[in-house]
């Protein structure tokens, strides 16, 4: 008798799965692969930090959690419901820490992932997906196409309303900041060094992935890429920041700033001697590439301000508002915006 | 005898001498363009104090004159360390990290940058990790008493070392992909792009130390290489001789890591080379297989930072020119070592 009630328990969802699946939506992903998604989504798995911050932005109440539970300093950041997701490992990128039996019992209806396209992770994709049966779709995530990326992923995940909200907005501030920036001949341009690593010479150079926030906004980076370069990362002498001269230095933690300002070898760097070293902001996620995901949207707004504050008269304050309003859905308060100000070393 | 002796005066003289050029040849290398006459320049304004500053004594003073110091004291603590443990163990395939220290100042080193510390607590905890690991080596070994002891040892060092391999792995696996994962990689590769006057001062101290002790106990740790009732018959306290080795080794080679990262090679092959020149005795070794590693070092970094637009790990260029080198000693030395 209870194997009875099982058993049409069983047929009834097989066929409440059968109808949703439909009205289904035909979605091509970045690696080309076809899929045919129910047209009503609920659960949403982001498989890698960035498509974290993209689904946080553009269905929230989606999300079934994160891919790293958010630290105490970064909870006041995010709206209530989400910050208290559970945290689930990543599926993604270097380095899988999920367990695919946890993506199961999370039970989404799709999983999510933004980044490389590249055959190793097409192929990681289509892996994960053949074990769960859980549709798994890659997307592309370099911070220029952000607007059509939300497009796409909204359309994915069935919330396409809101992500053209969003993609709008996308595209106006970077076609805004663009435009403005656009008046400023390429030899007027501020040299820009990205310090990171502990001691500092671990860089981005020109036209890699992590260096793209500063070429949104408009600073030359003045480490030009090794021939033949196609990676991210370098690791450069002192002697190589001393020749590119540069003006700015922006730094990816406040310990590496400080030890730049004092240190010797350092003091004859342009941006040292006149005392031009920034620091990223990383709350709740970090302006300059990590995740590289649209987080780095507020980070063109701070270094467009930074190099070209005349062009940028409006103060960073209300974009800081606006933005996590718009992207996070918690309006921070004006205490939570003054620190960030603070780090990233601008008046208002 | 004497004309044993002799050789390896020569030998060591010419080393020492060609290591002089090497420095020179290193102060004038580099990325920022500065000419040879500029360089004496620089050099000779800081010997009778006119120096007047400026990015080109920024580099020579600050950036090459600290790196070509640091790449120096590596190479010679490494390479000593090494022919002390070959010496000790009797074994010719040991090198400074049989017991451990590197996988110990590594853990350290990938701790400090998981936790965000700074650069030079970064470095602290790669020196207490080394010191740490071959302590509890040791500790662990001495308490196993019923095999040969330096069996024991390399055993344990080397289970020591896997498990903290294991527990570096794990750091990597919970580190931040973005920020922390690349510092990790990059700083387990090994380089001395960030030498400073710094790393100098707190390197001398521990590699000087270190050799002092090495070379006033040479003729004692000759007779290490004896079998261990032969060196008690002669009134070797073994035991003792052998923890204060370690502890040498140890110091240097912590100290080492602590500022470089992880080079290998050195380790291993200079000792080689340098007994192909001079002979198994420890007190004519020691001294040459310190010049020799300092010499092979420089050179290994003066090539790193200056061969590629973008600085290429020492470690990878150690092990390129050390496994033919290694090869080729291993043709030509027939007899035990």
């Amino acid at each position: 008798m209870t194997r009875l009630v099982a058993c049409a328990g069983m047929v009834a969802a097989l066929a409440a799965h059968a109808v949703s699946s439909f009205a289904a939506t035909r979605i091509t992903d970045a690696t080309g692969r076809a899929f045919d998604l129910p047209a009503r989504i609920e659960r949403v798995y982001a498989a890698g930090p960035p498509a974290n911050v993209l689904l946080l932005a553009v269905a929230p109440e989606k999300l079934v959690g994160w891919t790293r539970a958010p630290h105490a300093d970064e909870i006041p950041f995010l709206p209530p419901s989400v910050a208290g997701l559970p945290e689930l490992g990543r599926l993604t990128g270097r380095g899988n820490t999920a367990n695919v039996e946890v993506v199961v019992r999370a039970k989404p209806d799709i999983i999510i992932d933004v980044g490389s396209t590249s055959a190793t992770f097409a192929s990681l994709a289509t892996r994960v997906q053949e074990q769960t049966g859980i549709p798994y779709l890659l997307f592309d995530g370099s911070l220029a196409e952000t607007p059509r990326l939300l497009r796409e992923v909204g359309r994915a995940v069935g919330a396409s309303e809101a992500a053209e909200a969003l993609a709008r907005d996308a595209d106006m501030q970077l076609a805004d900041v663009a435009k403005r920036i656009a008046t400023v001949p390429e030899a007027k341009r501020p040299r820009v060094y990205f310090a990171r690593g502990p001691n500092g010479l671990t860089t981005a150079p020109r036209g890699s992935m992590q260096a793209e926030t500063l070429a949104l906004a408009g600073g030359a980076n003045a480490i030009e890429p090794p021939p033949g370069f196609s990676g991210s990362l370098v690791n450069i002498s002192l002697e190589d920041v001393l020749l590119a001269k540069p003006e700015i230095i922006v730094a990816s933690d406040p310990a590496l700033a400080a030890s730049l300002k004092t240190a010797p070898a350092w003091r004859d760097v342009p941006a040292v001697r006149a005392n031009r070293i920034y620091v990223v902001p990383d709350l709740p996620f970090g302006w300059f590439d990590a995740p590289p995901a649209l987080n780095r949207l507020l980070g063109v707004q701070w270094l467009a301000r930074v190099f070209y504050p005349q062009l940028f008269p409006e103060p960073l304050g209300p974009v800081i508002k606006a933005f996590h309003r718009t992207y996070y859905h918690r309006e921070p308060t004006d205490a939570q915006v003054r620190a960030l100000l603070d780090v990233a070393g601008i008046a208002r | 005898m004497s004309g044993l002796s002799s050789r390896a005066w020569f030998v060591s003289g010419t080393a020492a001498l060609g290591l002089v050029v090497l420095v020179l040849l290193a102060l004038g290398a580099g990325r920022y363009p500065i000419s040879a006459s500029e360089v004496a320049a620089i050099l000779w304004s800081h010997v009778d104090g006119t120096s007047r500053g400026g990015t080109a004594d920024a580099v020579v003073w600050q950036i090459r004159f600290p790196r070509i110091g640091v790449a120096l004291l590596v190479g010679a603590a490494l390479a000593s360390a090494g022919a002390a443990y070959q010496h000790l163990f009797r074994n010719p395939l040991v090198a400074p990290d049989t017991l451990g220290v590197s996988s110990g100042s590594a853990l350290g080193a990938v701790l400090g940058i998981f936790l965000g510390a700074g650069f030079v607590a970064i470095e602290v905890a790669a020196f207490a990790g080394g010191l740490l690991a071959v302590g509890a080596v040791m500790a662990i070994a001495s308490r196993l008493r019923a095999h040969e002891p330096l069996v024991t040892l390399i055993l344990t060092g080397i289970v020591v070392a896997s498990l903290l391999g294991a527990a570096i792995s794990l750091v990597k696996y919970l580190a931040d992909p973005y920020n922390q994962l690349p510092a990790i990689t990059f700083w387990l590769l090994g380089s001395f792009a960030a030498a400073s006057g710094g790393e100098v001062r707190s390197l001398l101290p521990a590699v000087a130390l270190a050799l002092i002790v090495l070379l006033t106990l040479a003729w004692r740790i000759n007779l290490l290489a004896l079998p261990e009732d032969e060196a008690r018959a002669l009134g070797v306290d073994t035991k003792r001789l052998r923890a204060i080795v370690i502890a040498a080794a140890t110091l240097a080679t912590a100290a080492s890591v602590a500022v470089s990262g992880i080079i290998g090679w050195i380790g291993l092959v200079v000792p080689h080379m340098a007994r192909l020149c001079v002979g198994p005795e420890f007190s004519r070794l020691l001294p040459a297989t310190a010049i020799f590693g300092a010499a092979f070092m420089l050179a290994i970094d003066t090539l790193a930072r200056s061969i590629a637009p973008i600085e290429v790990p020492p470690g990878v260029l150690t092990a390129v020119v050390g496994t033919p080198v290694f090869i080729f000693l291993l043709a030509r030395s027939r007899r035990a070592f």
